[in-house]
């Protein structure tokens, strides 16, 4: 995998349907799993695949992954040659600073792409979370001879419901992908793109440049959809766990599966394990009345009271007598003695007074915001 | 390339006491408080009190100590000029021998300190777990234009005659050093802290290198050297959290210790945190079956029996039907089905197999390092067992059976 280079592309566009969540924040720079953030996961997944040039296009929002990210050197991409590149939105003659789609952005960052040293370019978008390495999508990438592959994956029926955009594929025998449908409200294909493609940098710089003389912007709509009698498009598929954080209950069911030791394992350490930035946070404390039972909890909470079925991110604070059951608390997230709380998602630093109860729905969690006081 | 201070850590004791915990590893490597190893107080005080040239001294098991400290990045002292280094000892032209002294391990590398060409050198030791401020404690040696300044802490006065013991006056100046007095006259411990000035402090390695008769110690030689001599020798009172881990038994002391409630040493002091490599591991899991009290628990662990009043280090696992109670549980190491564990410490990757029991009532178990313990297996109270105890217990039980 030596001659691919990575490039993530952060889009806003679906950031709206998680409402408060991203206020603040891109779907790449959301907190799952206890510790991590999306783009730990797909950055982890270009390295483990050494690749170690990675573009991160970033739009909107974008302070807390740069945040997140600093120098890179938690995914070890630090480095002399290569390594890791945020690519922010800029503003010259040719740039409105603001993107209106995958294609338009890398035309923006065509200088990243040209500059690259590698043949092959894997572009990924960042709201879908899996643990893959890519070499054997490469390998048959390669061995089909394709302009591009799209990898895809087949979805339980009933994670395709929602008004999510999605593209659905159908593949001939071979595997080369025939149709395309964007959106169907009925679908008429069980497979879905993960928003990852392998293409030839060249082929990509081309349709970039042609596709912004015609004003196109939209990767799928433009390029694949329109250009797919002319272009060998061919699906790889993956069959492990796969997540896109797409809604808010999408979001909440990632993280309640990661409750789950076989989905967690294979998605957050072995055989690959998980960058991210590490906080030297002091190991998790249970007092004498904690009860906490099927949950992940991060280093620096202190517990008290009672949790269930529930994910604790660093530093969260349960109190005494305090329930907190279905939750997804994130850093810092204090819940006051005798308070009780199920179904809820509370953003950072969240602050939930004595003997409060907040009751939400597993098929509507409850959201609090960041920094809310309740 | 001046610093004002360079610290020199003085980390090359073998830790014969700790028994099997040591048996691959140096004292200061030593894991402790589910995180941490020893080390990383010291090297976090450093950082903390913005000292950033820190040399580690050590000739004993340097491996796992040199891995663990890297490029020193976890504490912030991977640093442009600077930073932190380890040094074992090595052979100039055809000489050349082990550290002989605590002394001659700073005199061995001269050269290092030099490079620095500091006003002041902090010698530190790497057996305790305290949070200072060294920074303040130079302040002090500046005030008072002392020549030597020694860190002491007030020890109960029945433990005093265990200690190098500082007599001082009133004014906090140090006129009489005993070592382990019969009948101390002061509760005043000497912690093996130590700020001197470097161009004296040189001169007197030098001379004290140059004497055969010296056992080339700084409690025995360098600092009564410097008191018969009149040198103003000042005494720094510290106050607050100082363990001493170098036993088994004080060692899982200060682990319990983190477990008192407030805890006796506070970890969570944000302006003064304690930083150590971190192996990236998921949130500790918590199953259905799993009973949680009074402990701490870290990343990666997995909990489906009961724990009460223990620490839970990075990566251990506690299965369905295990007890763990008053315990230690170091990196990774596998508490199996139905395996009761009191008062005990088991160390990294060790495995207690199903339905075992270790320790009791009575003197700390251990079980070291990668020891896998088959199931039923006993280790009784104050007991420690690695593999070769079990080769050799193997082989007596073969023998009693014929």
């Amino acid at each position: 995998m030596k001659d691919v280079f990575g490039m993530i592309y952060t889009s806003d566009e679906s950031d709206v349907r998680l409402r408060d969540l991203t206020r603040s924040r891109s779907i790449a720079a959301m907190p799952i799993g206890g510790r991590y953030r999306v783009i730990d996961v797909l950055l982890s997944n270009m390295v483990h695949s050494q690749i170690t040039n990675v573009g991160l296009i970033t739009q909107r929002n974008y302070h807390s992954l740069m945040d997140h990210l600093e120098s890179g050197k938690a995914w070890d991409l630090n480095r002399k040659r290569d390594g890791l590149f945020i690519l922010p939105p800029y503003v010259t003659r040719g740039n409105t600073g603001s993107y209106s789609g995958m294609l338009d952005a890398i035309r923006s960052n065509l200088g990243y792409v040209r500059r690259s040293a590698q043949r092959y370019a894997l572009i990924s978008g960042s709201s879908t979370v899996f643990n893959m390495k890519f070499d054997d999508m490469m390998k048959k990438h390669l061995e089909t001879g394709a302009d591009i592959t799209i990898l895809y994956n087949v979805p339980a029926e009933n994670e395709l419901k929602g008004d999510a955009e999605r593209t659905h594929l159908k593949m001939d025998e071979e595997g080369r992908v025939v149709d395309i449908e964007v959106s169907p409200r009925l679908h008429s294909y069980p497979n879905v793109s993960m928003d990852v493609y392998i293409m030839d940098k060249a082929l990509l710089t081309y349709l970039v440049e042609v596709s912004a003389a015609h004003y196109r912007t939209d990767f799928v709509r433009d390029v694949l959809l329109k250009q797919l009698s002319e272009l060998k498009v061919y699906g790889y598929r993956y069959d492990g766990y796969v997540s896109r954080i797409e809604s808010i209950s999408s979001y909440y069911k990632l993280n309640m599966d990661m409750l789950n030791g076989e989905i967690r394992t294979p998605l957050l350490y072995r055989p690959n394990p998980v960058y991210t930035k590490v906080k030297d946070e002091v190991p998790a404390r249970y007092e004498a009345s904690a009860k906490a039972v099927n949950s992940l909890v991060a280093d620096g909470c202190i517990i008290e009271g009672t949790v269930e079925n529930s994910v604790l991110f660093r530093g969260v604070r349960v109190g005494k007598g305090a329930v907190v059951k279905d939750c997804i608390l994130m850093q810092g997230v204090e819940v006051q003695d005798g308070a009780q709380l199920s179904n809820v998602i509370a953003d950072k630093d969240a602050f939930i007074k004595r003997d409060r109860r907040i009751v939400g729905q597993e098929s509507y969690p409850v959201v609090i915001e960041k920094n809310a006081v309740i | 390339m001046g610093k004002k201070c360079v610290a020199m850590l003085l980390a090359g004791g073998q830790g014969s006491r700790l028994g099997v915990l040591t048996k691959n590893m140096a004292k200061p490597a030593v894991p402790f408080g589910g995180k941490y190893r020893i080390i990383d107080f010291p090297l976090s005080n450093c950082s903390n009190s913005g000292i950033d040239v820190v040399g580690v001294l050590t000739q004993y098991q340097p491996l796992e100590l040199n891995s663990y400290l890297g490029s020193g990045m976890p504490w912030d002292l991977d640093r442009l000029t600077g930073g932190v280094f380890v040094l074992p000892p090595y052979i100039k032209g055809k000489s050349g021998t082990w550290y002989k002294g605590t002394a001659n391990a700073i005199y061995q590398n001269l050269a290092f300190i030099e490079q620095y060409d500091p006003e002041y050198v902090l010698i530190l030791s790497g057996d305790h777990i305290y949070k200072m401020d060294y920074s303040a404690m130079i302040a002090m040696h500046e005030k008072k234009q002392a020549d030597c300044t020694i860190a002491v802490y007030s020890v109960p006065w029945s433990e005093a005659s265990r200690f190098g013991i500082m007599n001082t006056d009133e004014k906090g100046d140090i006129v009489e050093f005993e070592e382990k007095p019969a009948e101390p006259k002061s509760n005043n411990a000497s912690m093996g802290i130590y700020v001197f000035n470097w161009k004296d402090l040189k001169q007197y390695l030098i001379e004290d290198e140059a004497n055969p008769e010296s056992s080339n110690d700084f409690g025995k030689n360098i600092i009564p050297r410097m008191l018969a001599e009149g040198k103003h020798m000042v005494a720094y009172s510290f106050e607050g959290y100082w363990k001493d881990v170098g036993t088994i038994e004080s060692l899982w002391e200060a682990n319990m210790d983190l477990l008192q409630s407030p805890p006796a040493f506070n970890l969570y002091d944000s302006s003064w945190r304690i930083y150590a490599r971190n192996p990236i591991l998921p949130p500790h899991y918590i199953s259905e079956t799993a009973q949680v009290t009074d402990s701490m628990v870290t990343e990666g662990c997995t909990v489906s029996g009961k724990v009460d009043h223990s620490i839970l280090f990075s990566g251990a696992t506690v299965e369905e039907g295990a007890v763990v109670e008053n315990s230690v549980i170091m990196n990774g190491a596998r508490i199996q089905k139905g395996a009761r564990v009191r008062r005990a410490i088991v160390s990294e990757n060790a495995v207690v197999g199903p339905d075992s029991v270790v320790g009791g009532n009575g003197r700390i178990a251990v079980v070291g390092q990668e020891t896998v313990l088959g199931e039923y297996s006993v280790v009784k109270p104050g007991e420690q067992v690695d593999a070769e105890v079990l080769l050799k217990r193997m082989a007596k039980d073969q023998e009693e059976a014929k």
